[in-house]
């Protein structure tokens, strides 16, 4: 076992990747000399050269659209997103290109692709650097949504993701890069279709991802202080969702909370409260509900920071709420 | 009618081609010319749908700059794709297939006119959105240059041919593509088919130097203009640019004057273009200039002629045949190739 941060959690799996199969490839902004904005693929330029962790210039739609020809013709890029918020300029080639070109295409292409880097508000970088994107690229066909949330699962999924042969945006979170975990000396996977149960329980179910993972087992201290047994899950894949997890989660809690990052009008959330409306209707004892952040651009000023996305202090009184069906 | 540029000069006769060259160049602009009439005509008769941009006029270019290329390299293309499909290989009962929507269709009948995919003919799509296919011919000539370069395979020789028009050329996509190729010195040749019309925008009217070439220079790129409606001229200037690509030289900007001999798609009016100016383009027209140029040159007689005509006219009907006859792809498959690994 090895203590390891996040950002060098991801660094290995990388940096693994690319010695087991030389078709894997980095591109992005400072990637390279400079080793990447949160130090993700520091070093990787001198052990691996300058095309097998390539430099871009600014120019996000193109060279994400480049990566989609490389992917097409057999090369297996991961794209850094020097912060997650950029890819809105590249939305064309990720929704028309990455996303759907295999279906259009009638399957004549394959696109194994990553996107990855920070997202998700991080401490006073004002409303474009602070963004809540995941919601955004939800309904584009063909696209596979993951979230990490520690050390361990972070170097698992990405790993996993590098592997898959569609094209896969991975959410990091830009205040976990520092997050500290033991992690094992062989080599591991981690599906990139599972949720993690993190803790389990019977009260009721908490579906939670990335950072507000975090603020959950936070409140979830406070919980078991007052007798509460919750049974907090980490989605981890955004899209498809782990139904499977889910489901049997709510046939034995009743009780669904929606802890999240993203905003609240068509996010994450609002799509999991519509699919358990459609599947495990009958199971609920009371109706869902959803933690979201507010939906505004995430303000500079601290105070209003803190108040646009969930607390531990909010999480922790719904619960109690909902186990007393005061919801 | 907008000011006419003057056509730049080549004297064919100086260009070396064997009789059977010529004629394989001749018989692939044919094929483009009858498969477009074919496909007005299915059109009008209600057996072909959505937007329909047909390549009449711009034989020229794709026979000249695709059949001077190798059958591994790769072709990128747009909305009006059909015929550098064809010019890549892509037999034509396959692409007026998916034109009906067929399963046998080279994209499944999923795609459809603007979206026509070969991986077999490394055909990387039509792409219809302008800009978007020059990225993703950039990433195929970034992965030709990594398999040579970081992996060492010194076959990894392959070159990437970029067709867009000039209405794309005022898009950010396109700058970006021109430096990137440049810096990183990729083997791709980025194809301007000026037609003079973004739809209804004539191309002075869009752009501050209306010579696309030009803008070539500030990446310390050659940039090359060339009679669109030569096909000695195009491809001429193609096989220059492919040796530079091919030998590790980096890219080119050619950029072929041209017309479209008919609208934007079958859905525009085309009211906006003077006739006078279509009747000038027209007496241009690249396949009464080459047969005149392989006759002159005694490459081909009359007969010779009318066989190639006659061949893919069969071909044509063909291919009507077959997409007629062939499948719908099936309900069950609806969710079919969303994911790799289904």
């Amino acid at each position: 076992m090895a203590e390891t941060l996040l950002f060098n959690a991801l660094r290995e799996a990388i940096d693994e990747e690319m010695g087991r199969d030389d078709t894997v490839f980095v591109l992005g902004e400072d990637v390279g000399v400079y080793g990447g904005s949160y130090k993700v693929t520091k070093d990787l330029y001198n052990k691996y050269g300058e095309l097998r962790v390539l430099d871009t210039p600014i120019a996000e739609n193109s060279f994400t659209g480049m990566a989609v020809g490389a992917a097409m013709t057999g090369l297996r890029p991961i794209i850094e997103g020097m912060n997650m918020g950029f890819l809105l300029l590249a939305f064309n080639q990720i929704a028309n290109n990455a996303g759907m070109l295999r279906y259009t295409s009638g399957g004549n292409y394959k696109i194994p692709m990553v996107i990855r880097g920070p997202g998700g508000v991080g401490r006073q970088l004002g409303a474009e650097h602070s963004q809540r994107l995941e919601a955004y690229f939800q309904a584009v066909p063909g696209l596979k949504i993951v979230a990490c949330s520690t050390p361990y699962n972070a170097k698992g999924l990405l790993k996993a993701a590098i592997r898959d042969d569609n094209p896969v945006l991975f959410f990091e979170h830009v205040l976990l890069y520092n997050l500290k975990e033991d992690l094992p000396n062989h080599e591991y996977v981690v599906p990139l279709d599972k949720a993690e149960i993190v803790r389990p329980g019977k009260d009721v179910t908490i579906l939670t991802y990335s950072r507000m993972r975090h603020h959950v087992t936070q409140a979830v201290k406070g919980l078991e202080k007052k007798g509460l047994d919750p049974e907090v899950i980490d989605l981890i894949s955004l899209k498809p969702l782990d139904f499977d997890t889910i489901g049997a989660s709510i046939k034995k809690t009743h009780r669904v909370i929606i802890v999240e990052e993203c905003m609240k009008t068509g996010g994450i959330g609002a799509e999991i409260i519509a699919s358990i409306n459609d599947r495990y209707f009958d199971e609920l004892d009371a109706p869902v509900v959803r933690l979201s952040s507010q939906d505004i651009p995430t303000p500079y000023n601290g105070k209003l920071e803190t108040l646009t996305i969930v607390q531990p202090k909010q999480i922790e009184a719904a619960v109690e709420n909902m186990v007393a069906l005061k919801v | 009618m907008v000011q006419e540029r003057t056509l730049p000069q080549f004297h064919a006769p100086a260009a070396q081609i064997a009789p059977e060259e010529g004629l394989r160049l001749y018989e692939d602009m044919i094929l483009g010319r009858f498969f477009e009439d074919k496909c007005a005509e299915m059109y009008y008769r209600g057996k072909m749908f959505g937007f329909v941009h047909l390549y009449n006029g711009q034989e020229a270019v794709s026979s000249g700059v695709i059949k001077s290329l190798r059958s591994d390299d790769y072709v990128c293309s747009t909305y009006r794709d059909h015929v550098h499909a064809l010019s890549a290989g892509v037999p034509a009962k396959n692409v007026m297939a998916e034109l009906f929507g067929k399963e046998t269709g080279c994209s499944k009948g999923r795609g459809g006119s603007m979206h026509l995919f070969s991986s077999e003919h490394n055909m990387l799509g039509g792409f219809a959105f302008i800009g978007e296919g020059i990225p993703v011919a950039l990433g195929a000539a970034f992965q030709s240059r990594y398999r040579r370069d970081a992996l060492g395979d010194s076959s990894a020789d392959q070159v990437t041919a970029c067709f867009f028009g000039d209405g794309t050329t005022n898009n950010g996509q396109f700058f970006e593509c021109l430096n990137m190729a440049a810096l990183w010195k990729l083997p791709i040749l980025f194809v301007v088919e000026n037609n003079k019309w973004a739809i209804g925008m004539a191309h002075e009217r869009a752009t501050s130097q209306p010579e696309i070439y030009k803008k070539a220079a500030v990446f310390g790129m050659p940039g090359v203009e060339v009679d669109g409606m030569d096909v000695m001229a195009v491809r001429e200037v193609a096989q220059q640019a492919v040796a530079r690509a091919r030998a590790g030289e980096g890219p080119t900007l050619i950029e072929a004057l041209t017309y479209r001999f008919r609208g934007h798609s079958l859905a525009d009016p085309d009211e906006l273009r003077s006739k006078a100016e279509k009747e000038a383009w027209l007496a241009r027209d690249p396949i009464k200039r080459f047969e005149g140029y392989l006759l002159e040159q005694n490459l081909a007689d009359e007969g010779t002629l009318k066989e190639v005509r006659d061949r893919i006219q069969t071909r044509i009907d063909d291919a009507l045949t077959f997409a007629e006859e062939s499948p719908e792809p099936s309900p069950d498959d609806l969710y079919k190739y969303i994911f790799a690994d289904e």
